[in-house]
């Protein structure tokens, strides 16, 4: 048990040295970019000495790694400065945005899982017959479809040839200010209100689809592999021989041996999907940090790119790190090391 | 080299997929004789006509026409240029850059490798949605800014790959031999590991191709590509996901077009990896 | 006479990969109770696929072409593959090859143990837990609660071996088919773990089909012995009076090629060439 402490405690302090590489990127990045930082923070109409006091304000009269310092500093403090374009606190546009994408990321994580698990599994239960190849290709399909697309597609055909879904949003405006939180969907869904869930959900669906069915499709492949391969192992035969039926045998012995390298992928594949969240937020208008980082992006808005850049990069790390737990978890052997 | 190529034409996906892009690789070189219409025509007396087919069409627009009476399907012709200069160039010189820091670090091993594998390592640690942000934010938008972000994150994918093949190749026993009759150690590299390499390099190419088309795509989507006054498929498929409720056309060509172009990169580098891959395993 | 225990009639069966090439060759074999029947044969000799036949679970590209297997007066080879399943496991257990592989890297030694118990028996959780610990003392376990708990890979090759003889004498099976069981054990735990099935054997009266390439193992542990070459029986006896006084060239060469004690996991020495000349001429295959 100490072991696996010390390689958590070790992934931790490795998670907090990645991001601190972040931050430096992020700094020199932003430093590189032609004009003058103040320049875009100040309001119109200020004079010199405003300008002189604000210079020295931010540290921009000091050397370049005094700069960094009191820069750093201040992002610890949680000071992501103002958004020049919406003219409000980052820190707080972030806290309003951030929980959208989350719900959203997380929604399409949950549905690729169980999609993907179960085209696995039923994949693995069929092998050999006509349906393997049948599944194997439209498995295959799915994935060669890129979630621009998948979203683009979904629009077109839900929002115009049957249209059942609302095509932007995050939910009915006639719903929306009944909220305590920002997380909308784990709220209504913790005050069972019904009439909010639906409306959330509706929204959320053609979004998580177009993150999530690409997903799944890679979870069912790996999935399948890694099931296969454990299902010629000896262990498998002797349980057969105890009499367990195909599914027994795939959900009882085999799936837990080829759960961690699924997982281990499904991580790397998550971040990427959270990558997707940008482009798809922006197709459904959907009120996310993605959205607003294009925004941000064609604005120019040098704080906000800042302090997005930062909450994507931490975001990263973080599912990094609970990924190597994680698989730390689904394997004994790294278990009770 | 012509060997392969009977192999690779022997392939039916190469065969379907090149030929697909064939097609519209003339129709971009060709656009202004081959389109209908003028892409930049504007005239509201036509705006949102349906394709042929549906009620209310006008001859000669065959796919319709936008909100602002523009021809769909002369704007598809003219966007597979932008199209197909950003898949041929981003791509192309990602995998140069790509091949030639792998082929170092492959080849020379030693200090050179442990330089260039530490960079890939970073890199790649970088997620890229993170990079494109930043660096279109420094870059500025336009064509040559989505070419770099392109080249920038992406040369890592050819690096890897070319690293391990030409490591692998540097094991076989005709490097040996051309070592042992003493050719210089470059000459080695680009006589007779390269081309034993090339089909890694090609089904590559095409992945990445593609992957540039949908980058490309997006990009111009939210409007940080070429200028709005050059048709785009992504801007095309901006302005019809604005106007879907009247003309799903204008949203949905652009979107066919888009889908069949990324597959056929990608079933072509599929089945030129197939094809190619026999031979260099023999 | 009585019908025997086990009895294996006229079994043939070819290879569906390689353009139906015989496997086994009209191979007869009876087993009474509580006797141990050896099995030797190089490997392809048809041994292993014997003992697949007798579990029901022979690979696709295996088929049968004539003969029977008769288990206490049923034919395995025409059971609905539910009446197959229900003897399979619970009156016919395997001793596998491979300790490594055999037991599930991801599931607790308890659970893998106790399974047959609970679903075949259908025995509660602490009667199974009770009857796993019995049985693990019967293999010699020390603190058995101990390993109940364990993971495989925190145990030895030989521990292992013993939790998969545990295993396959759970459920008090009537046959047991042993699948060359210490091959891939150390030379000192291989002895132990003979003699150990040799007692569990004993002392629950199981018939038991021994697949193996050494002589040496069917000295000690066989009461009789089929040999075979390319999937035909050459020779078939009492042990003592097959290694004694061995009738078939093919017998003589192998007893005098070996095996020895002090390098078991060699294998057998080669056999002379002219002696699987002889041999392929007298079953016509070139």
């Amino acid at each position: 048990m100490p072991l696996i402490l010390l390689s958590a405690l070790n992934r931790i302090a490795l998670a907090a040295v990645t991001l601190f590489g972040v931050a430096v990127v992020v700094f020199v990045l932003l430093r590189v970019v032609p004009g003058d930082p103040i320049a875009m923070m100040i309001s119109p109409g200020s004079t010199p000495e405003q300008i002189a006091q604000m210079r020295a304000n931010y540290g921009l009269d000091g050397s370049i790694l005094s700069q960094f310092w009191i820069w750093l500093k201040a992002i610890l403090l949680g000071d992501f400065g103002t958004s020049i374009s919406l003219r409000r606190n980052v820190l707080e546009l972030l806290a309003e945005r951030l929980p959208a994408t989350l719900e959203l990321a997380v929604a399409a994580l949950v549905f690729a899982v169980l999609l993907g698990g179960a085209i696995a599994i039923i994949g693995t239960l069929v092998r050999r017959t006509f349906l393997e190849p049948v599944l194997d290709t439209v498995n295959g399909t799915i994935l060669a479809v890129p979630d621009f697309v998948w979203a683009l597609a979904l629009i077109s055909v839900f929002g115009v040839f049957f249209p059942v879904f609302p095509l932007s949003g995050r939910v009915d405006p006639s719903v929306q200010n009944d909220f305590f939180t920002y997380f909308y969907l784990i709220e209504s869904l913790l005050t069972l209100r019904l009439s909010a869930i639906v409306d959330i959900s509706s929204h959320m669906i053609m979004p998580v689809l177009a993150l999530g069915l690409p997903l799944a499709a890679i979870i069912a492949r790996v999935l399948k592999e890694a099931l296969l391969e454990a299902m010629v192992q000896d262990y498998i035969l002797l349980a057969k021989l105890k009499g367990k039926s195909n599914l027994r045998l795939i959900m009882q012995e085999a799936l837990r041996n080829a759960i961690g390298p699924t997982v281990a992928l499904t991580g790397v594949q998550f971040t990427f999907l959270i990558g997707g969240t940008v482009i798809v937020e922006r197709i459904f208008a959907y009120p996310g940090i993605g959205n607003m980082a294009i925004d941000a992006v064609i604005n120019r808005d040098l704080p906000l790119i800042q302090g997005l850049v930062l909450v994507f990069g931490a975001l990263f790390i973080l599912i990094n790190l609970g990924v190597d737990l994680l698989v730390a978890a689904f394997n004994p052997r790294l278990r009770h090391a | 080299m012509r060997k392969s190529l009977k192999a690779a034409l022997s392939e039916p996906k190469v065969v379907l997929a090149g030929g697909f892009i064939l097609l519209l690789l003339i129709a971009a070189v060709f656009a202004p004789w081959l389109a209908p219409k003028d892409p930049l025509e504007q005239d509201l007396m036509l705006g949102t006509l349906p394709p042929t087919g549906y009620e209310g069409t006008e001859p000669g627009y065959w796919l319709g026409t936008d909100d602002l009476g523009r021809d769909v399907l002369s704007r598809l012709i003219h966007g597979s240029r932008t199209a197909l200069i950003v898949a041929f160039v981003a791509a192309g010189l990602a995998a140069l850059l790509g091949t030639m820091l792998g082929l170092l670090a492959g080849w020379y091993r030693g200090w050179v490798d442990v330089v260039i594998s530490r960079l890939v390592d970073i890199w790649m640690a970088f997620p890229p949605v993170l990079l494109s942000i930043l660096l279109v934010a420094v870059l500025g938008s336009g064509v040559h800014s989505v070419i770099a972000a392109i080249v920038i994150i992406d040369w890592t994918r050819f690096c890897r790959v070319v690293r391990s093949e030409t490591m692998a190749q540097a094991q076989m026993d005709y490097v040996t031999a051309a070592q042992t009759i003493g050719f210089p150690k470059a000459r080695i590299l680009f006589s007779e590991i390269l081309p034993n390499v090339a089909p890694v390099i090609v089904a590559l190419l095409s992945l990445e191709m593609g992957i540039a088309v949908i980058v490309e795509a997006i990009l111009s989507f939210v409007g940080l590509s070429v200028s709005s006054d050059t048709p785009t498929w992504g801007g095309m498929i901006a302005q019809g996901r604005a106007i879907i409720y009247q003309g799903w056309w204008v949203l949905v060509a652009p979107l066919v077009l888009l889908f069949l172009t990324v597959l056929a990169f990608n079933q072509l580098g599929d089945g030129l990896r197939r094809a190619l891959d026999p031979m260099m395993r023999r | 006479m009585t019908e025997p225990f086990l009895s294996i009639t006229g079994l043939s069966a070819v290879s569906d990969r390689e353009n139906g090439a015989p496997i086994l060759r009209d191979v007869s074999l009876r087993l009474e109770r509580g006797e141990v029947r050896g099995l030797v044969g190089e490997s392809g000799a048809g041994k292993s696929t014997i003992a697949k036949a007798l579990l029901g679970i022979l690979p696709r590209t295996v088929r049968v072409t004539g003969g029977a297997i008769r288990f206490e007066g049923q034919d395995l080879l025409t059971l609905k593959p539910k009446q197959l399943s229900d003897i399979m496991g619970s009156e016919i257990s395997l001793i596998p090859q491979d300790p490594q592989t055999a037991l599930n890297p991801g599931r607790r030694v308890e659970s893998q143990l106790t399974d047959g118990l609970r679903m075949r028996r259908g025995l509660s959780r602490q009667a199974a837990h009770d009857k796993a610990l019995k049985l693990l003392e019967e293999v010699h376990i020390r603190d058995p609660e101990r390993v109940l708990k364990a993971y495989p890979h925190e145990l030895s090759g030989g521990m292992r071996q013993r939790v998969l003889i545990a295993a396959a004498f759970a459920l008090e099976p009537k046959l047991v088919v042993a699948d060359e069981p210490t091959t891939a054990l150390d030379v000192t735990v291989q002895k132990q773990i003979l003699r150990l099935i040799r007692g569990m054997q004993k002392t629950h009266g199981t018939g038991m089909i021994f697949v193996t390439h050494d002589l040496g193992v069917v000295a000690q542990i066989c009461d009789t012995v089929t040999l075979l070459y390319a999937g035909k029986v050459i020779e078939a006896g009492p042990t003592a009076q097959v290694l004694a006084t061995p009738k078939h060239a093919y017998t003589k060469a192998l007893l005098a090629a070996g095996p020895r004690y002090d390098r078991p996991t060699a294998g057998l020495e080669p056999v002379p060439q002219a002696i699987f000349d002889q041999l392929r001429a007298e079953m016509g295959i070139m």
